[in-house]
């Protein structure tokens, strides 16, 4: 225990589900003392560097966090790197139990050639790019040609499409990192071409996000009366499977492919369903995306698949691809990982022994890390329920880790350069703050780690 | 009048927590709530009290009569989603 009698419990990644396990921990007894471990000088994870910057009123639930988890005796150390700063196993010297909430921090790749071409990259460092993420101040898209194509049907693929084609003056008003801003004021684009790989039946967009594309001004969907009709499969699927979500989606496409073109709008994103990427060509950069059409089948465990309908391939002309078609996490050093889930091994978060199947005591996993990169914001405080159970159970039947060293990883950060403490990232925290209130935004952003850094320390 | 939840709804069930009629779903447990993408306010039960409003870490929740012209479909979708349940049970 701590001087004070406490066990000492370490969170690493201050995410959504790392800040939800901390604001359930308190709630359920307030019995350890916490600290919040993060890669970056910032909290929040993708609330700040991946929910859209025009989705402002979901990036509220900072508030919560702010008030409930560093308001409450929490504290936090930014810009630590837990595995190459910060070794797995001085933190077990040192905590009782430690909460590995990383996320999922690369995406998949599409596996087809052209793939690493110059205007190809993920959707997410498009997403960090926007949203001041400091590794991708630096990603410089080219949005110098007319058509960009969108690879995948989820929300990231629909806010991707969403902040090409919004109008620039409406993005001034929200937390849009500034270089993004100048960026999208100069950009080319006009036409965006979304790609789904089944039927508009199966498009994994919240109707939330659907309905916002068609409500943008300047902003024209479009899609293919043959589109959106559903192939026989489809109809049994949704009949059978469908979710309230994918009938309202079906109906809000069927509205987009009757809706005559609007005349005034300058921009239009194409919603393409039942389409694979192949090759992307180009000879120093992309300039087409090859795509075949695919036919909907069930497997023979009754998976509804796409597959394509043919040799026939389109080409579309195009300077810019984004591909959105799912996160995938790393494994971290000297902590078990599974390779074919890419989760941490874990049972309700306690993580296990891959060669023993029991839990490796102390160690703890929670978010997209232990579940895998599925669900929305508020699924992480359930996840983070369950594994605060699971904690709390632990510590009650003495099952926790027993660290050698009596304290936090103080001794190992004491006078270490650069990191942001709970004090530094409040004075980050009121510089943007101030910046934005002085150009009637939400806030401005520090986008370079060196400027954050210098906020944190001013 | 009722309350309606819009799409900004991130799921945090703070608001069923302390909603004193049950009238918003899918809850925790429920077979389609995972697959839910918000929760629903149902409208032939809500009593108008706000305790949800207050509840909610993201101000997703208005009153039927205010809400935000982007958000105009919502009050629609919620009594939907309780009405197409009603059918499968």
């Amino acid at each position: 225990m701590s001087p004070n009698g406490r066990p000492r419990l370490a969170i690493v990644g201050a995410g959504p589900a790392g800040a939800f396990t901390a604001l359930q921990l308190i709630r359920h007894g307030d019995t350890f003392d916490i600290d919040l471990i993060e890669r970056l000088p910032t909290p929040w994870g993708l609330l700040r560097a991946g929910v859209a910057p025009d989705h402002g009123e979901i990036k509220m639930l900072d508030e919560t966090f702010e008030r409930r988890v560093l308001n409450k005796g929490c504290r936090f150390f930014g810009n630590v790197a837990v595995g190459s700063d910060l070794p797995h196993g001085e933190l077990m010297r040192r905590y009782h139990a430690v909460v590995y909430a990383v996320g999922a921090q690369t995406d998949k790749s599409l596996g087809i050639p052209g793939e690493e071409l110059p205007g190809s990259m993920p959707a997410t460092a498009f997403v960090g790019w926007y949203n001041g993420h400091p590794d991708y101040r630096n990603l410089a898209p080219d949005l110098s040609g007319e058509t960009a194509v969108v690879i995948g049907n989820g929300n990231v693929a629909a806010d991707v499409a969403r902040m090409l084609t919004r109008d620039v003056d409406e993005l001034a008003r929200t937390d849009v990192a500034d270089h993004a801003l100048a960026a999208l004021r100069e950009s080319n684009v006009r036409r965006v071409v979304v790609l789904g790989r089944r039927g508009p039946a199966q498009a994994a967009f919240t109707n939330a996000e659907l309905r916002e594309l068609g409500r943008m001004a300047g902003v024209h969907v479009v899609v293919d009366p043959a589109d959106a009709e559903l192939d026989p499969v489809s109809e049994e699927w949704l009949a059978d499977e469908g979710t309230f979500t994918a009938r309202r989606n079906v109906e809000r496409l069927r509205e987009y492919a009757a809706a005559p073109g609007d005349p005034s709008a300058t921009r239009t994103i194409e919603l393409r369903f039942l389409r694979s990427p192949v090759a992307l060509r180009g000879t120093d950069r992309v300039e087409a995306i090859d795509v075949v059409r695919n036919e909907l089948y069930r497997d023979e465990r009754g998976a509804l698949r796409a597959r394509p309908a043919s040799d026939a391939t389109e080409a579309i002309p195009c300077g810019l691809v984004l591909r959105s078609v799912g996160y995938q996490a790393v494994p971290l050093p000297d902590v078990p990982f599974d390779e074919r889930s890419y989760i941490l091994p874990n049972d309700r978060g306690r993580v296990l022994d891959p060669a023993t199947g029991e839990p490796v005591r102390g160690v703890y996993a929670v978010g997209w890390i232990k579940r895998g990169p599925t669900g929305i914001l508020g699924t992480n405080k359930r996840d983070a329920e369950d594994t605060v159970g699971s904690i709390v159970s632990d510590l009650r039947h003495g099952l926790l880790n027993e660290p050698e060293l009596d304290c936090g990883v103080d001794d190992l950060l004491d006078g270490r350069a650069g990191v942001v403490t709970l004090a530094g990232w409040r004075a980050i925290d009121r510089a943007e703050l101030a910046a934005g209130q002085a150009s009637e935004r939400p806030r401005v952003k520090l986008v370079e780690r060196e400027a954050l850094l210098q906020a944190a320390g001013g | 009048m009722t309350y309606v939840i819009a799409g900004s709804c991130v799921k945090d069930d703070a608001c069923i927590e302390v909603c004193p009629v049950d009238c918003i779903h899918p809850v925790p447990g429920d077979p389609d709530f995972e697959t839910a993408e918000q929760l629903y306010i149902d409208p032939e039960v809500c009593i108008d009290c706000d305790a949800c409003v207050e509840a909610c870490p993201v101000d997703a929740i208005y009153p039927d009569f205010d809400l935000p012209e982007k958000d105009r479909d919502s009050l629609e979708i919620n009594a939907l989603f309780f009405a197409e349940r009603a059918v499968t049970r």
